[in-house]
């Protein structure tokens, strides 16, 4: 198991050092530069556009600026914003729990509704519940999220004023932070209506940032219990005399989720891409808002340094869930 | 015990929500999240909004709604005759906002004004450089020429301080208005320095303006409290709160549900929906802006004045126009300045749409082929510069010039757009800072502007030598003469196609009373109240 988890950790190196010149090279082959970014339409006069260049080490030789970032980043130093002017890791501490609130109530909201629903559509395959499940899953796996979130908005919280329109509590709630999730906070200092305010806030977003893993996660519990249904030991479940309940839902369903498993962990990455969108629609201060301010801004302290840091945590997930595989699944662990 | 306390809780809970229904509170839907709360230091209007307009107070101020001066943190004050000396008499007994993090124990005096300036451009100065924030600019102290006209600022006495400029200029009364001369206290900076906490000084602001900070949720909500000691009387509005909503779909939404008060910048597209509902007003103000096109008036055969109206006269601007703005409407600019700006002349008419005329004078010239440019972004003054471009291709095509759209994303756009030899026409655009003309004429088509922000490339002795003058004068009536005459120069000269001043709007739902739309793009909150 030692062997195997090193192993794994061995081959994000060059993942990370793979993703350090992305990140920097991305931001640069970006057309405009980020003084004239800054200057808007009042320009900047050659040789102060010089000074600035030279202020902020844009005028050294393309690697020896990748050097000193690399540099810099190994020491833990992810720099400071060109237009905050606040360290980006102070930034990004601030928002990410933002976007880990929202995606993990998105993940909850993809897990109850598609986790159901692929096990139903395994069980009546062929039925109108499962040809309009699937037709549906892929509907909502193609929808632009962009389009939704507004559709949303103006239907539910526009029309029918069932929902916030944007934010993440209302604004007559004010409390500091603890953890900087606002359902836990508003639960530890003890404030019931900040907590469903809280919630209400989630909802919209937390749909339509759930809506593309719920497609895949009922697809993927589908496919995989239908393999697992057609296994020996489930026949001889149902030979046994068992209910049909009980065959599903404890025989079948305990293997059938495995890759289920995996599917959810990769889904971390779509939720962060996902987060983009969803949380500019929304006005959710999370780290994917900030990370298009700053590529709008120019900033590319913070776009190559935010990169990184959620570069960082996708990997960290995914090893997290080939752990967690090779722990309910002990024949990849030979492998 | 338990039935108790939780007596006591509920006691407590009841007398907090009842102190949160009588506070007024105003909530207003801010399209950007603020880079910081230092206005020496950012740019951005939403920047201003956040800092400048409410925290701060300057020396003088804009007149709430227009662009003409009038006395702020300065009563009254005298420019000598050779327009170099500027005496500013500082009204007594104002107070900084106390706060939980500053409790100033004196009122603002002549050192304050001095260390407000002093910072932005004396590098000796802590608070000029890395030690305050790193790589700090100054942008607008630098953009606005402060550096080359400002010789010093000195304290008279307390409420006395004295600027000397190093030749004269008329448009710094206008310059002293703007955000970046915001005046900061100088017993905060000293005491956050002692504590070795200076990068506060960008995050919990402290200034004399009508709200004092309260709290700032990064990129989420900014709150604000009346300021009880504000020298021009304390506001109606108890609690001011900006909600940051950056999509502008969203943003209108929250208006129409009561979520915000205040919601500025809706979608063109949406002007409609929001005229038709009941419970917001639709607030509109010609803005201080210009949307034109610079031709190359270096390069033949656009060097030729004539070619230059011909080229103006084959593009049919009213259905441009109506095609570009649609329902937002815009009115279509006759001079550089937009018609609230003083100087404004109203004689002076931009070219007439004359197909037949252009075609003659552009095939006598034999102008043919032409590189018309467009870039991706949606500004204020023009908000399809593509469209645009496909627009002005098809009217040009009609009398036989064949444009080639060039486009570059918007930063490289500007790039290249500024450089001396770029050819053909190239749309571009501004927004006023000071509402002085001189922000128009000189920062657009001066001669020192070619290379930098005048897109035309054009350097005319008579144009420059009255902006020169008019800018050295200091009184008005005898500017605005020199300005007129400056317009009549640039209608004669056509350097550029005048395309039109959008009209800026703000979503304010019905309760709310005293909003004004501001010319220069800010957001301002005091004298704002709202009914229950």
């Amino acid at each position: 198991m030692l062997r195997y988890l090193l192993n794994k950790i061995a081959l994000l190196i060059p993942t990370l050092v793979g993703i350090t010149i992305c990140a920097f090279a991305f931001v640069r082959l970006l057309p405009g530069d980020p003084i004239l970014a800054m200057a808007g339409e009042h320009g900047v006069a050659p040789a102060r556009y010089e000074e600035l260049k030279e202020k902020f080490g844009y005028n050294l030789p393309i690697w020896q600026q990748y050097a000193r970032y690399v540099g810099e980043v190994a020491t833990g130093d992810f720099g400071v914003s060109i237009s905050s002017k606040r360290p980006v890791l102070e930034e990004f501490k601030t928002l990410f729990p933002a976007t880990l609130e929202l995606s993990f109530f998105a993940m909850v909201f993809a897990m109850v509704i598609g986790i159901p629903a692929g096990i139903f559509a395994a069980v009546k395959r062929g039925s109108w519940f499962d040809q309009s499940l699937m037709g549906t899953a892929l509907v909502g796996y193609s929808m632009p999220i962009f389009w939704w979130g507004l559709l949303l908005i103006i239907f539910f919280s526009g029309y029918l004023g069932w929902t916030p329109v944007s934010g993440r509590i209302g604004l007559q709630f004010f409390f500091k932070p603890i953890t900087g999730f606002m359902t836990i906070d508003s639960l530890l200092y003890g404030k019931w209506d900040a907590f469903r305010s809280a919630l209400s806030h989630l909802v919209l977003p937390a749909i339509v940032l759930g809506t593309i893993p719920l497609a895949v996660i009922a697809r993927q519990t589908r496919s995989a219990m239908l393999e697992v249904l057609g296994e020996d030991y489930v026949r001889t479940a149902r030979a046994k005399g068992l209910s049909a309940a009980r065959v599903v839902g404890v025989h079948a369903l305990r293997n059938a989720l495995i890759p289920v498993v995996t599917t959810i962990g990769l889904q971390v990455g779509t939720l962060l891409a996902g987060a983009i969108l969803t949380e500019t629609i929304f006005a959710w201060p999370g780290i994917g808002k900030w990370m298009v301010d700053s590529i709008f801004k120019r900033d590319y302290v913070v776009v190559q340094s935010g990169l990184l840091l959620i570069a960082l945590i996708v990997m960290a997930v995914n090893l997290i869930v080939d752990v967690l595989y090779a722990v309910i699944n002990p024949r990849i662990r030979a492998a | 015990m338990k039935k108790t306390m939780t007596f006591a809780a509920a006691l407590l809970a009841a007398s907090v929500l009842s102190g949160m229904a009588s506070a007024k509170t105003l909530v207003y839907c801010s399209e950007a999240s603020p880079a910081n709360f230092d206005p020496g230091t950012t740019t951005g209007g939403n920047d201003f909004d956040a800092s400048s307009r409410t925290v701060y107070s300057r020396l003088v101020e804009f007149k709430h709604g227009g662009t003409e001066i009038e006395p702020g943190l300065a009563d009254k004050w005298e420019i000598s005759d050779d327009g170099l000396v500027y005496t500013f008499h500082l009204h007594p007994g104002v107070k900084f906002q106390t706060t939980d993090y500053f409790k100033p124990t004196r009122d603002l005096n002549a050192d304050d004004v001095v260390f407000s300036f002093d910072r932005q451009f004396n590098k000796q100065n802590p608070w000029n450089g890395d030690k305050y924030l790193p790589n700090l600019t100054w942008d607008y102290y630098t953009g606005m020429d402060m550096p080359k006209y400002v010789a010093k600022w000195e304290k008279v006495d307390d409420l006395t301080v004295k600027l000397t400029l190093t030749e004269p200029n008329a448009p710094m009364l206008a310059n002293l208005g703007m955000d970046f001369a915001s005046i900061v206290s100088k017993e905060y900076a000293d005491q956050l320095e002692k504590d070795g906490k200076m990068a506060d000084f960008s995050t919990k602001p402290i200034g004399t303006g009508p709200f004092q900070f309260v709290d700032y949720q990064l990129d989420s909500v900014i709150r604000y409290a009346a300021n009880p000691d504000y020298f021009k009387g304390k506001e109606k509005i108890d609690d001011l709160v900006f909600a940051i909503t950056p999509d502008a779909t969203a943003r209108i939404q929250k208006v129409l549900a009561g979520e915000c008060d205040i919601a500025p910048y809706p979608n063109p597209a949406d002007i409609a929906t929001i005229k038709a509902n009941n419970d917001v007003t639709l607030m509109d103000q010609a803005g201080l802006n210009i949307g034109y096109m610079s031709y190359n008036t270096t390069i033949p055969p656009l060097d030729k004045p004539e070619v230059r109206h011909a080229l103006n006269q084959a593009i049919d601007r009213e259905a441009l126009i109506k095609s570009l703005f649609q329902d937002a409407g815009a009115t279509p600019a006759e001079n550089l300045i937009p018609p609230t700006m003083w100087s404004w002349d109203k004689d002076v008419k931009s070219d007439a749409y004359n197909p037949d005329e252009a075609k003659k004078v552009l095939e006598a010239a034999g102008l043919k082929e032409i590189q018309l440019w467009a870039s991706d972004r949606v500004r204020p003054y023009n908000p399809n510069f593509q469209r645009a471009a496909e627009l002005i291709q098809a009217d040009w095509a009609k009398v036989g010039v064949k444009a080639e759209i060039v486009n570059y994303e918007w930063t490289k756009y500007r790039e290249e757009g500024k450089k001396k030899d770029r050819p053909g026409a190239f749309q571009i655009g501004w927004t006023g800072d000071n509402g002085d003309p001189d922000n128009f004429f000189a920062t657009l088509f001066a001669c020192s502007a070619i290379g930098v922000s005048n897109y035309s490339s054009w350097c005319d002795k008579d144009f420059e030598d009255l902006i020169q003058k008019a800018k050295k004068t200091s009184d008005q009536a005898e500017r605005t003469k020199l300005y007129e005459q400056a317009q009549v120069i640039f209608a004669k000269q056509a350097p550029a196609f005048l395309l039109a001043h959008s009209q800026v709007y703000a979503v304010v739902r019905k309760n709310v009373s005293g909003f004004m739309m501001d010319p220069l793009g800010i957001h301002r909150f005091d004298g704002v109240d709202k009914a229950e």
